[in-house]
């Protein structure tokens, strides 16, 4: 459909973030609009419905200042694409995809639709390199590979910035011969933990090989739906077409599910829990599923994604869905944080799902699986009988309790607890564990192979 | 096929487009819309407005652009060559998109369901002049090293056979002609079916035979039948998927359907990537070889995933009349229900209980009464059977919204997931307390008949143990360990061990991943035996520490590990706790 006249001056409605345009024609679902302010200034938009001549319009920037006699609208005849090009490491964008550096501007090699499309199921290469973070609880315990989403849930006052740049600045080591890329896609953080990120990046050269995606606290709400989809499409770029292995930061996705709901109550829908969209299960599939490796192709991409649950409630909407896309979750505790314990990860609920296909002979060691079975067991049994210490008193504890609470409080200090910069390697992790097992009767250690007990089982302690 | 009335798009809203001028179009008829040809389906009609969910994301698609009918409701082709494929949630081969598409899935790409450069050979069942009426074997195809596929007469069709022959060729190839109230029917090896109607049973049998899954909670306390229904609920990470996967490697069906339905990619791929390598225990075949796959994933388009489920269930029903069993996974249940609530929201319906639509009750019910033990249509009262098993993904874990409920009104098994036991690593975390099934008895009988005569007796003093350790834990939870009497610190170790070293099974260990059923009652019987003799050792003045720390309790434990053709190890580990109880005593 060839189009003539393709700028409207009929806005006839403005709401929330949303413009209704009348007496449109030959506009698309999905496509792409440019709004003119008189004075000059272009703000974006996408259409979200349209019927007959009437197009729904969400603008990017917000309605903010917008007089429906004043603007003129361009549809673009095409969705939202964004120019790609390798040169886009080390550069920092916003949250329309427009440089904000100091930088040269970018010279497409191509563009690519932000929207993606879905990989086809049967060309997917199942996650199964282990990635080593140099994190004994994510290491050990919950083991990231390589084209898994793995995400960190959190809550506001915790440390996730810290351990998701401690991750990115881990878990990129270079081996010969491969190619590592960070893309970092922040929505609705502060400046200060932007900051944080973009200094830790540059301190340790980075930088040099993460492209960085940033909406501010202050930025526009709804340019936080676009741009995890930019961020996405240029970690595909980089991993399928420049074959590096891609991490991605997406930061904090609570943001990102704010900007969806207030969309969605613009629309005028019926809300699900919490006044989130009943589709927000859907949509942020859209944005995780994006993470994975592809037959035949060397590079791969990872996501960690960060969310802060609202009053730390892991049933919240976003946490919730997040678990039932991802696979796994590690989750940061405020106790642990509270005692003073870096990282602290509440080793009982996090998990990895992909971690069996990622450990063992080749890939960690051969004793992999059973120590973290181990660890998991005893630790759950420790923390269990203090607890129960908590109502009862030490003297509801029968021995073995006692041993599994000695136990527990010892795991906490020396493997849970590590440094910022401790980088481990899964080795260590290993040793540590199995110092820690130690404490143990060898007959209370039910989930490992006796011959592994035989071999690595610390002989002073017992 | 196609009517070839055009109609205009007039409205689009993510995957709900609204035409006019489709004249004559009826409920659920398949259409396409727009430039590219997108496939929808007519799911509303209201003053010359026909709403159609998509099938395709509709981006670029708007007003004035075509929308053509096509006549024919959603159909599955149905003939050899859909075992081994993985299909998205409206039968597009998903293989064979990779291989002339590449990686990503493009809007408008088109393969037929099946692949129409194999070739098969087919053997007659009838002969020229016999009558033949729906359901009839023509005659048969080996479609794999195990399944033979047998070429029915289309329901509903019947006349005198007037040309068959063996001939080999692809599934367009004619196989007979029928002479059917005068015209002739010419029949190929490849039918189509309205995937939302169900093909329809000369009878529906109450379902009596047992479905081995080889998980032992399962199959020890929980037991699902061949053509039963069953339900996994549980929060996110709970083990539904796993529980999913077991069955679809390990129950006794000839077929299994697993619908991946709004779930992860790289759970289809798992599956791609192991079932070939894994090997049926009935047969030694690779589990591939029995299994259709239908992928519709969280990211693949909502109104696909709500057909995918439709689509699973007819290819399903489609191996029942053969005279197979056949069990149906779908993973999950809640994303297919979404499905329906965002259309729905989209047509802007009254909504119900937590914005679902009104009607989501009677659509689950509807779904799962397509389960069942049938004897089929056609000749020789053949016997087939659909099991349904499907994940429900509560949010929150909330056991009182309405999927789960709507679900349990009409599923006859219920293992519920539990987080406190995924989060203790004791998988599968399926809550004995709270689980049911209500086959039990039909069983139990079988069971106390086929394994051992005490299935049933150890069974139900197994379940007693524990329910009497959920009361002591209680009381410990009150007042201390104390309270305890040294009986029940005995019953306390038995109801561990029952936990632990039966319940417990890791479906990621090679020895672990099966047991059958002889082993399952062995090894409880093992733990029964240790109880009995403890409690006897206790009043033959033994004391408990001594009880509880026996060395041949390692053994017990260990006893998971024994291979199958191997239990007769089993006899010397019981005589072993009846010999150390004794040393004990004298
Ligand atoms: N029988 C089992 N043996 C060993 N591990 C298991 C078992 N069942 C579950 N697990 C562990 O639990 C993890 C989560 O299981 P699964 O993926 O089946 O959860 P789910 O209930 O399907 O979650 P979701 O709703 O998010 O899809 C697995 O990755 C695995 O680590
Ligand atoms: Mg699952």
């Amino acid at each position: 459909m060839q189009n003539i006249m393709r700028e409207y001056k009929t806005v006839r409605e403005i709401a929330g973030p949303l413009m209704l345009v009348d007496d449109v024609e030959g506009v698309t679902y999905g496509e792409l609009a440019d709004i003119k302010l008189d004075d000059g200034t272009i703000r974006r938009g996408r259409v979200l419905e349209v019927h007959g001549n009437k197009a729904m319009v969400q603008v990017f920037e917000g309605t903010r200042g917008l007089s429906p006699g004043d603007v003129r609208v361009k549809f673009l005849a095409k969705g939202m694409e964004l120019g790609m090009s390798i040169d886009m490491l080390g550069r920092v964008f916003d949250g329309s995809g427009q440089p904000i550096d100091d930088g040269p501007p970018i010279i497409p090699e191509k563009y690519l639709n932000v929207n993606g499309n879905q990989i086809n199921p049967y060309a997917r290469d199942y996650p199964n390199e282990f990635i080593q973070t140099g994190i004994s609880t994510i290491d050990l315990l919950n083991t990231l590979v390589r084209g898994q989403k793995l995400p960190l849930f959190s809550a506001s006052g915790l440390p996730h910035s810290r351990i998701a740049a401690q991750i990115a600045r881990q878990a990129t080591v270079l081996k010969t011969g491969e190619k590592f890329a960070v893309v970092f896609a922040a929505m609705g953080i502060t400046f200060e933990e932007s900051e944080f990120f973009i200094a830790d990046f540059k301190k340790t050269g980075a930088i040099e090989r993460s492209v960085l995606f940033i909406n501010l606290a202050d930025d526009p709400p709804i340019e936080r739906l676009a741009l995890p989809r930019m961020a996405l499409t240029t970690a595909e770029f980089l991993a399928f077409e420049k074959d590096m292995h891609v991490l991605v930061i997406l930061t904090d996705i609570t943001n990102y599910c704010e900007a969806l709901r207030e969309i969605s109550a613009a629309r005028k829908e019926v809300p699900g829990r919490r006044g989130y969209p009943g589709y927000l299960y859907t949509d942020l599939s859209t944005i995780y599923e994006r993470a994975g490796r592809i037959k035949g192709k060397k590079g791969s991409i990872t996501q960690i994604p960060v969310l802060t649950m609202p009053e730390d409630d892991k049933t919240h909407p976003i946490p919730d869905l997040t678990g039932y896309i991802t696979e796994g979750q590690i989750i940061i505790l405020r106790p642990l944080h509270t005692q003073g314990i870096y990282p602290p990860v509440d080793v009982l609920p996090s998990l990895s799902r992909l971690k069996d296909k990622g450990i063992g002979v080749g890939k960690t060691r051969e004793d992999h699986a059973d120590v973290m079975n181990q660890l998991y067991s005893a630790y759950a049994h420790g923390k269990n009988a203090r607890e129960l210490a908590v109502v009862l008193g030490e003297s509801a504890l029968t021995d073995e309790d006692i041993l599994f609470v000695k136990f527990s409080d010892a795991f906490e200090d020396k493997f849970i607890r590590q440094g910022e910069y401790e980088n481990r390697t899964i080795e260590e992790s290993l040793h540590i564990g199995w110092q820690l097992l130690g404490m143990l009767p060898t007959r209370l250690l039910k989930r490992i192979r006796n011959e592994f007990i035989e071999k690595y089982y610390p002989q002073s302690s017992n | 096929m196609m009517d070839g009335t055009s109609g205009q798009v007039i409205k689009v809203s993510g995957p709900l487009v609204v035409a006019k001028g489709l004249a004559g179009a009826r409920m659920y008829e398949m259409v396409r819309v727009g430039d590219l040809g997108l496939f929808g389906e007519i799911i509303e009609i209201r003053g010359g407005e026909y709403s159609i969910q998509t099938y395709e994301e509709t981006e670029g698609i708007g007003p004035g652009q075509p929308v053509v009918r096509t006549g024919e409701p959603l159909s599955v082709e149905l003939g050899p060559g859909l075992i081994r494929s993985i299909y998205d949630g409206i039968q597009r081969p998903l293989d064979a998109l990779a291989r002339d598409f590449g990686e990503y899935i493009v809007r408008g790409a088109r393969r037929p369901a099946l692949d129409r450069t194999r070739q098969w050979d087919f053997i007659p069942s009838v002969h020229v002049g016999d009558l033949v009426t729906g359901g009839d074997i023509l005659g048969t195809v080996q479609e794999t090293a195990i399944i033979v596929h047998k070429i029915m007469m289309p329901p509903g069709r019947s006349g005198i056979v007037k040309r068959i022959s063996p001939v080999t060729g692809d599934v367009d190839t004619e196989v007979a002609v029928i002479e059917e109230k005068g015209s002739l029917l010419s029949v190929t090896m490849v039918q189509r079916w309205p995937v939302r109607d169900p093909r329809p049973v000369k009878r529906k049998m109450p379902p009596v035979q047992t479905m081995v899954t080889g998980q032992r909670i399962i199959d020890m306390f929980f037991p699902i039948v061949k053509g039963g229904t069953a339900c996994v609920p549980g929060p996110f990470g709970s083990g539904k998927t796993v529980v999913q996967h077991q069955l679809a490697k390990w129950a006794d069906a000839q077929i299994v359907v697993y619908v991946g339905c709004g779930e992860r990619g790289n759970e289809m791929t798992d599956v791609l990537m192991e079932f070939p390598h894994l090997k049926d225990p009935a047969t030694g075949e690779p589990l591939m070889e029995r299994t259709v796959l239908l992928a519709n994933t969280s990211n693949m388009p909502v109104a696909a995933r709500e057909a995918s489920v439709f689509t699973g269930i007819a290819i399903a029903e489609y191996f029942r009349d053969m005279g197979y069993s056949v069990a149906l996974m779908a993973d999950s249940t809640s994303r297919w229900a979404e499905a329906m609530r965002e259309i729905s929201g989209r047509l802007e319906e009254m909504p119900g209980e937590e914005g679902y639509p009104a009607y989501l009750g009677s659509r689950i019910a509807g779904f799962y009464e397509r389960a069942g033990s049938v004897v089929c249509i056609g000749a020789n009262d053949r016997r087939g059977a659909v099991s349904i098993i499907g994940a429900v993904s509560p949010p929150g874990g909330d056991l009182s919204e309405p999927v789960v409920q709507t679900t349990l009104r009409v599923v006859k098994v219920y293992w519920g997931l539990d987080d406190k036991l995924a989060f203790a690593r004791h998988f599968p975390a399926v809550n004995w307390l709270s689980s049911y099934s209500l086959y039990q008895d039909t069983v139990d009988e079988d069971a106390d008949k086929t394994v051992d005569t005490m299935w049933s007796v150890n069974r139900k003093r197994a379940m007693s143990i524990l329910q009497k350790e959920a009361e002591l834990d209680e009381l410990v939870r009150l007042v201390g360990v104390d309270s305890l009497t040294t009986e029940d610190r005995l019953l306390m170790q038995a109801a561990r061990m029952i936990r632990e070293d039966f319940l417990h099974q890791n479906a990621f260990d090679d020895r672990d991943t099966y047991t059958s059923p002889r082993k399952q009652f062995l090894m409880l019987n093992l733990i029964l035996r240790y109880y009995d003799e403890i409690r006897t050792g206790l009043s033959d003045g033994a004391t408990l520490e001594a009880l509880l720390n026996l060395n041949v309790i390692e053994e017990i434990v260990q006893a998971k590990l024994i291979p199958e053709d191997q239990l007769e190890q089993f006899d010397a580990i019981e005589r072993d706790i009846t010999n150390s109880i004794r040393a004990l005593v004298w």
